[in-house]
C-alpha cells in the first residue's frame, strides 16, 4: 500500500538544481551508487565500459585481499540492508584457517515494503554490482557468487542475467579474469516471493532448497553458511560502494558523510511526497532539508504526521522528530529509529495511524516463516487486534494489550522478525496514542465518513 | 569442566553441553516442547528460555552451550513472565479441546499451562482453523489444530526413519503440519511421533478413546517382539493392558521402537491364550486341572527310559524358564536331550534403526544352555518342549507316535500335534531376564496378573520336578 503506485517509474534526481547542500563543511555533492543512473544505457556493457565500469579492477589485482579488507574497513562503510553492520568487520570474521570455499551472497531480496533502491541499482547500472562483487569475492577469496533476488524481481533479474552474460564476454567474469590468476563464477537464485527470505539465513536455506527459515545463530554464516562453508552475505547498495572505495582510496570514501555514518545512502521515499522515487544523498543531509529540496514537499503541501525512515521495521517518527533528524546512522539513533534500508515513507496528516499500523501488521502476519512461537501467533493476535480498532470495536484494554504482545515479541526468537513488528507496534501506539484511543470513543475510524 | 550458578546454586558440569542438559544435571527442570536430546535443536518453541546475567533478553537453554562462570536463572521474574507469554501465543490459536483429546492428562501443554501459566487468555479474536481428523498413516490420525509446530515429528522423519514424510504448509499462524502429496506416514516407526508429539496432533489408531490415561498405571518392562529388545513402558488397567510405549535406554533402543513392537501387546491379550491345561484324548483336547495334568505327566515319566526323555527350551521364554527346566533334566532327569528352538529368522524385519531379523527376545541366553537343533536321528519318545515348535520341527519330534508336552501361553487346538499342552505366562506376568542381540542382560518384573490357570515356566518345572521319583 505504501508505494504501490509510484513506483513504476521512480524519478530520477537530475544533476541540476538538486542536491547541493552544506553538511558540515564536507563535500557538496557526490553520487557514489546513482552516478551513472540518469546516463542512457548504462546497463549495456558498451555504455557501462565508456562510464568507467572495472575501471578497479586492474588496481584491485595489484593489491593483497588483506589490504582489500583494511581498505573496506577503514572507509567506514556499513551494511546498506538495514542492520548497519560495518562491512569489512563482517569480512574479517570469516576463519583465518579454512579448507572450505568461501561463498559470496548477494542479498537482492529487497522486500522491506517502502525500499526500493537496490532495484533501481539493479536495472539501471548492473555492472557496477557486478564490479563491486568481482572486488568482494577476491577480498574473501570467494569463486562463487550467488546473487538471489526476490521472487518479484524477474525483469530485474533478466536485466542481471544479461549484463552477466556480456561481462563473460568480456572477460569479466570466469577463470582468469583480467590476465589476473583470479576465478569467480556468478549463480543467480530467485526467491518465491517470501519476505523472511531477505533475513540472511532464510536466504541460504533458500539457496540450499530448504524452506526459508531462519537459522538459530551462532554460528554466523561468515563461520558456517552456505553449504556449511564460510559466507559473506551483503546487501546489493554495499557491494555498489566498493568500485569506488577501490578506486579513489577508503579516505576519500571516509571524507563523505558524517563522523559515523560515512559515504552516501540511498534514499527510496514513498508516500505522500510529491516526488517519490531513488535519491542519493551524503550521509548526514537533514530530512527537513531531503523532503523540501528533492522530493518537493508532500502531495498538495499538506502538514506531515508522520514520517518511517528506513522501511516499515523501525520505529516511526513523528514529523517534529523527523524534521528535526538528518540521514544518518546517529542521527536516526538519537529518536530511537533506524535509518535501515533507507526505504523512507512519509505520511501526511489525512493519514489514519491506526489503518497505516493494520496494513504493517497484516503484512507482517502474512511474512512470519512460523517457525518461533511468539511470531507466529502474535503476528495475527496483532493484526486482528489492530483491524478491530480501525473498525471501532476495539477497547481501551486493547491499546495497552498491543504494547504488551508487542513486548513479549521482542528479542524472543531466532531472527529479528519479530522485533520488526514489535518497533512499530509500540511506536504507533505510544506516538499516535491519541488517535487509538479516539476509535475505541468515537466506535469508527475518525478518518472515514 | 565449567563451573555455573544457576538459580544461585554453584554447579561443575561438562564443557561443550547445554544449559537444558546442565539443568536437568543439577535437577532442575527446564520445560520444553520442541527439544528431544535424540533429535537436532530446532529452537522454535521458546519455552526453555533462561535469564542469563549480563544479557537483556531470555536465551533459549536447548541450543546455548555452558561457560565458565555463567549465572543463570531459570525462574526469575522475566523468565516467569516469558513463559507465561509463550503459553498464552500457544494457546490462542489452540482448540482448547482437552475434554476429548486423547493426549489430556499427559500433555505437555495442558501440564505446562498448569505448572507456570494459570492466567487467564486475553485472547478475543477469531481463532484459525486447521485440518481435522486426518488419517494419515496406518497407525496415525492427525489434527492440525492440536498442533503447536515444535516440528518433533518432521525432524524424527528426517533425522531417525529417513524417509521424510512430513513437512510444514504455509507460514504465520496459518502454518500447519503436513504430508507430502500422495504420501503416508507408514514408516516402521511411525508410532513413535505420537509419543514425541508434545500434544494431542498425532495420536495413535490403535490406542484413540480407548482409556482417559489417568487411569492407566505405568510400569517398565522390555518388548519381547525381536532379539533387539526395546525398553518399554507397559500402560494397564484393570490387568488389561492399552499400550507399550518406547522407554529411553540409550543402549538399547535411544527412546524408540518399532510399529511391531509397539502393537505387539495384543498378540498377548488372553483371547488368544489357551487358559487351562488341556489333555488330549481320542484326538480332541479336555480342560483340565494342574493335579491332572501333572500326574499325567508323572505317569508318563515313569513309563518312560530318561535316555527317551527330550525337552525343548526356547528363545521366547525367560532365561530364568529355561534354565529352571534345563536344572531339572540335568540333574533329576539325567538326560542329555536337550534342543533349542524359536521363531523362524525373518531377514526382511531387519533394519539399520532397531529391528533385528532374530524374532526372539531370548536368543542369546538360550543357546548358553544348548546348541543342538532338533534332530529327527533320536529316538526320543516323550518331549517336552517349552514354546511353540516349527512346522518341521513338529514333523521331526512327531514321527515316532512320541508323546509332547507343550508348555506355552499360545496354542491353537486346531493344531493337533500336542499330547498335553500346559498354560504359559507371558513375559509381562512374571519376573524375569532377556539377553539381547548385543548380549545385554535385562530383567523384568511382574505386571499383571496370570489369567486364569497360567503358571510360569519356572513353576511349571518346580511341579512337575516336585512329583518326580527320586
Amino acid at each position: 500500500m505504501f508505494c504501490g503506485g509510484y513506483i513504476i517509474s521512480p524519478p530520477l534526481p537530475s544533476t541540476q538544481g538538486r542536491g547541493n547542500y552544506d553538511v558540515e563543511g564536507v563535500i557538496n555533492m557526490q553520487k557514489i551508487v546513482s552516478k551513472n543512473f540518469s546516463i542512457k544505457d548504462c546497463h549495456l556493457i558498451k555504455v557501462a565500459l565508456q562510464n568507467n565500469a572495472y575501471r578497479s579492477l586492474d588496481k584491485l589485482f595489484s593489491m593483497d585481499p588483506q589490504k582489500v579488507i583494511e581498505e573496506v574497513k577503514n572507509s567506514g562503510l556499513r551494511g546498506r540492508g538495514g542492520a548497519g553492520f560495518p562491512t569489512g568487520k563482517k569480512w574479517e570474521f570469516l576463519p583465518k584457517e579454512n579448507k572450505k570455499p568461501v561463498y559470496l551472497v548477494i542479498n537482492a531480496d529487497e522486500s522491506e515494503p517502502g525500499t526500493f533502491k537496490d532495484r533501481s541499482i539493479i536495472e539501471k547500472d548492473p555492472h557496477l554490482i557486478i564490479e563491486g562483487a568481482i572486488i568482494a569475492a577476491y577480498a574473501i577469496g570467494a569463486h562463487k557468487a550467488y546473487v538471489y533476488f526476490r521472487g518479484e524481481y524477474v525483469r530485474q533479474m533478466e536485466n542481471l542475467l544479461s549484463a552477466l552474460n556480456e561481462a563473460r564476454t568480456e572477460g569479466f567474469i570466469g577463470n582468469n579474469i583480467k590476465k589476473s590468476d583470479f576465478d569467480l563464477t556468478f549463480h543467480i537464485y530467485r526467491g518465491a516471493g517470501a519476505y523472511i527470505c531477505g533475513e540472511e539465513t532464510a536466504l541460504l536455506n533458500s539457496v540450499e532448497g530448504f524452506k526459508g527459515y531462519p537459522r538459530i545463530k551462532p554460528p554466523f554464516p561468515a563461520v558456517s553458511g552456505l553449504f556449511d562453508s564460510p559466507t559473506i552475505v551483503n546487501n546489493v547498495e554495499t557491494i555498489a560502494n566498493l568500485p569506488f572505495i577501490i578506486n579513489n582510496g577508503a579516505d576519500a570514501f571516509a571524507r563523505i558523510g558524517t563522523k559515523i555514518s560515512k559515504g552516501t545512502k540511498l534514499i527510496s521515499v514513498c508516500g505522500h511526497v510529491a516526488k517519490p522515487g531513488v535519491y542519493e544523498v551524503i550521509m548526514g543531509m537533514p530530512v527537513a532539508k531531503f523532503l523540501a529540496e528533492l522530493t518537493d514537499g508532500t502531495i498538495q503541501e499538506r502538514a506531515i504526521k508522520a514520517v518511517v525512515p528506513g522501511g516499515t521495521s523501525v520505529p516511526v517518527l513523528t514529523a517534529a522528530e523527523a524534521l528535526r533528524s538528518s540521514i544518518s546512522y546517529e542521527s536516526f539513533e538519537e529518536t530511537q529509529s533506524m535509518l535501515g534500508s533507507g526505504g523512507m515513507i512519509v505520511i501526511d496528516s489525512n493519514t489514519c495511524m491506526v489503518q497505516v499500523l493494520a496494513d504493517i501488521a497484516k503484512f507482517y502476519h502474512h511474512e512470519s516463516c512460523g517457525q518461533c512461537v511468539p511470531c507466529r501467533e502474535g503476528t495475527g493476535w496483532i493484526k486482528k487486534i489492530c483491524d478491530r480498532i480501525e473498525q471501532g470495536k476495539g477497547s481501551e484494554d486493547d491499546i495497552d494489550l498491543l504494547i504488551d504482545l508487542a513486548k513479549n515479541l521482542k528479542g524472543k526468537t531466532i531472527c529479528v522478525f519479530a522485533d520488526a513488528l514489535a518497533a512499530p507496534v509500540i511506536s504507533f501506539v505510544i506516538k499516535f496514542k491519541d488517535e487509538f484511543k479516539k476509535h475505541v470513543a468515537l466506535g469508527r475510524c475518525p478518518f472515514k465518513n | 569442566m565449567a563451573k555455573i550458578i544457576i538459580n544461585g546454586k554453584i554447579i561443575v558440569v561438562k564443557n561443550g553441553i547445554t544449559i537444558l542438559e546442565a539443568a536437568k544435571e543439577a535437577g532442575i527442570e527446564i520445560p520444553h516442547f520442541c527439544y528431544h536430546p535424540c533429535l537436532s535443536i530446532s529452537g522454535n518453541c521458546r519455552i526453555c528460555a533462561v535469564e542469563i546475567k549480563g544479557r537483556q533478553e531470555p536465551v533459549i537453554s536447548c541450543k546455548e552451550i555452558v561457560s565458565d562462570g555463567m549465572n543463570i536463572s531459570t525462574d526469575s521474574e522475566l523468565i516467569q513472565k516469558h513463559r507465561q507469554s509463550v503459553l498464552e501465543f500457544i494457546l490462542i490459536n489452540h482448540p482448547l479441546d482437552c475434554p476429548v483429546c486423547d493426549k489430556a492428562g499427559e500433555c505437555k501443554l495442558q501440564n505446562y499451562y498448569f505448572d507456570y501459566s494459570l492466567k487467564q487468555s486475553r485472547f478475543k479474536e477469531q481463532k484459525v482453523n486447521k485440518p481435522k481428523m486426518l488419517k494419515v498413516g496406518q497407525h496415525i490420525i492427525m489434527d492440525a489444530e492440536r498442533c503447536i509446530e515444535c516440528s518433533r515429528c518432521i525432524r524424527f522423519c528426517k533425522e531417525i526413519t529417513k524417509t521424510n514424510e512430513l513437512s510444514f504448509e504455509e507460514r504465520s499462524d496459518r502454518t500447519r503440519i503436513s504430508i507430502f502429496p500422495g504420501n503416508e506416514l507408514n514408516n516402521q516407526y511411525s508410532l513413535c511421533t505420537v509419543d514425541l508429539c508434545p500434544v494431542g496432533a498425532l495420536t495413535s489408531i490403535d490406542f484413540r478413546f480407548k482409556k482417559r490415561v489417568w487411569f492407566l498405571k505405568t510400569d517398565s518392562s522390555i518388548c519381547n517382539g525381536c532379539a533387539t529388545g526395546c525398553n518399554i513402558y507397559v500402560d494397564h488397567h484393570d490387568n488389561i493392558i492399552y499400550r507399550w510405549r518406547p522407554r529411553e535406554n540409550n543402549a538399547v533402543n535411544k527412546t524408540w521402537m518399532c510399529d511391531y513392537g509397539s502393537l505387539f501387546y495384543k498378540n498377548l491379550n488372553p483371547d488368544k491364550r489357551i487358559l487351562s491345561p488341556l489333555l488330549k484324548s481320542d484326538n480332541t483336547f479336555f480342560k483340565t486341572n494342574w493335579d491332572d495334568a501333572f500326574s499325567k505327566i508323572n505317569i508318563i515319566l515313569k513309563s518312560v527310559d530318561p535316555k527317551n526323555i527330550g525337552l525343548v527350551l526356547s528363545a521366547q521364554a525367560t532365561k530364568e524358564e529355561n534354565e529352571a527346566f534345563y536344572k531339572f533334566f540335568h540333574e533329576q532327569i539325567k538326560s542329555n536331550n536337550i534342543f533349542i528352538t524359536g521363531k523362524k529368522n525373518d531377514p526382511n524385519f531387519k533394519d539399520d534403526i532397531l529391528r533385528d531379523s532374530d524374532m526372539n527376545p531370548n536368543t542369546n541366553s538360550v543357546i548358553k544352555l544348548s546348541d543342538k537343533k532338533i534332530d529327527t536321528s533320536s529316538d526320543i519318545s516323550v518331549w517336552f518342549v517349552l514354546g511353540e515348535l516349527l512346522q518341521e520341527e513338529i514333523t521331526a519330534v512327531k514321527k515316532s507316535g512320541s508323546t509332547i508336552i507343550l508348555i506355552t501361553p499360545f496354542y491353537d487346538i486346531n493344531n493337533n500335534y500336542a499330547d498335553i499342552v500346559l498354560p504359559q505366562t507371558t513375559h509381562l506376568e512374571q519376573d524375569g531376564t532377556f539377553i539381547n542381540k548385543n548380549g545385554i542382560e535385562q530383567s523384568f518384573n511382574q505386571i499383571i496378573t496370570p489369567p486364569h490357570n497360567s503358571l510360569s515356566g519356572v513353576k511349571i518345572a518346580e511341579m512337575i520336578r516336585g512329583r518326580f521319583p527320586t
